[in-house]
């Protein structure tokens, strides 16, 4: 049963990586690793890591692909063109693609040389022994195992990845926000030291009308402003 | 199934990640790729905390998946940010690290 199980999520695994280098279509390529998520956390569970594996498909599958959904609706409409230039790039581009996976399929003999030549004994076994306990803090891979390891032993490796959180929320609003000058619906109020020196209401309507706070105008443009808006400001 | 046959398969989709880092040239899939690349690795260290039938793999495994979470943070705000630019979204013409 677990050997049926393994072979159809690793088909799954390795068909979904596939389609993430295969497709042209970025969205298709998304949809391609969630696929391959998801199928990678039944490879998971069948390695008793249940908790890791409930954390792929709600944090990798959810949230992470939600985001990249996001930003490939966004950016979205130059991909195609980018996917025809590549199908159709000349002998240069070709070769560079055939270098490539040659090179990818040579990595993966070298890889599967090193991890299943190797002289471990055990990584032919099934792994350590297992027994099946009662979901307590003992038992391999639940929850209560992952977070008395994660505050007990590897408290300070918590500590530093929920820091690089934090500084990766801060660069990622500091990248994505919006800066002055490229729409052109901003107008940013540029704050003067004059800004300090006068009254608020100095080049305002108010000041046209006449508002008791407000002092004489003093400057030659708001002088000859002055009557129009003091018409206004009449009728009104 | 032996621990080896989850290396194996780890061993492949890392592959097949890398062909796509070098292969493709939308810098949305070249993240993906790097995502497929980090989840073959997150494989081999859950294959092998079975293996050694301690927790050690799969802490290090949901550390990787916060790292890949800000990747991807910082990765998609460059992505938007050369979009607003009006750059060409494309690692090959995007060479040089001029504002």
């Amino acid at each position: 049963m677990s050997a049926v199980l393994f072979f159809i999520a690793a088909i799954a695994v390795i068909a979904g990586a596939a389609g993430v280098v295969i497709l042209r279509n970025p969205f298709y390529c998304v949809l391609a690793l969630v696929t391959h998520l998801v199928a990678l956390a039944v490879l998971f569970l069948l390695l008793r890591a249940e908790f890791v594996a409930a954390v792929q498909v709600v944090v990798y599958a959810g949230a992470v692909m939600v985001l990249y959904v996001f930003v490939v609706a966004y950016v979205g409409g130059e991909s195609d063109s980018i996917g025809d230039r590549l199908k159709g790039g000349g002998p240069v581009a070709s070769g560079l693609r055939l270098g490539g996976a040659i090179l990818g399929g040579a990595l993966a003999v070298e890889l599967l040389i090193a991890l299943l030549g190797t002289g471990l004994k055990a990584v032919d076994g099934y792994g350590a022994g297992y027994s099946p306990g009662n979901g307590g803090a003992g038992t391999y891979g639940t929850p209560a195992y992952i977070g008395q390891l994660l505050l007990t032993r590897f408290l300070l490796s918590f500590e530093i990845a929920s820091f690089l959180l934090l500084i990766a929320a801060v660069g990622g609003v500091v990248l994505a926000r919006r800066r002055g000058g490229l729409g052109e619906d901003e107008e940013r109020r540029v704050i003067t030291p004059l800004d300090l020196l006068r009254p608020l209401i100095t080049g305002t309507t108010a000041e046209g009308v006449g508002s008791p706070h407000a002092p004489a105008p003093a400057r030659a443009e708001h002088a000859h402003e002055s009557p129009v808006e003091a018409g206004t400001g009449g009728r009104a | 199934m032996s621990i080896a046959w989850y290396l194996a398969v780890s061993a492949i989709v890392f592959s097949l990640g890398s062909v796509g880092v070098m292969t493709r040239r939308n810098p949305l899939v070249v993240l993906l790729c790097l995502e497929l690349m980090l989840n073959g690795a997150n494989l081999a260290l859950i294959a092998f905390a079975r293996m050694w039938g301690n927790g050690d793999g799969q802490i290090l495994a949901l550390v990787v998946m916060t790292v890949a979470a800000c990747e991807v943070c910082i990765g998609l705000g460059m992505i938007v940010a050369i979009y607003r630019r009006h750059l060409p979204i494309d690692v090959d013409e995007l060479r040089e690290l001029q504002g």
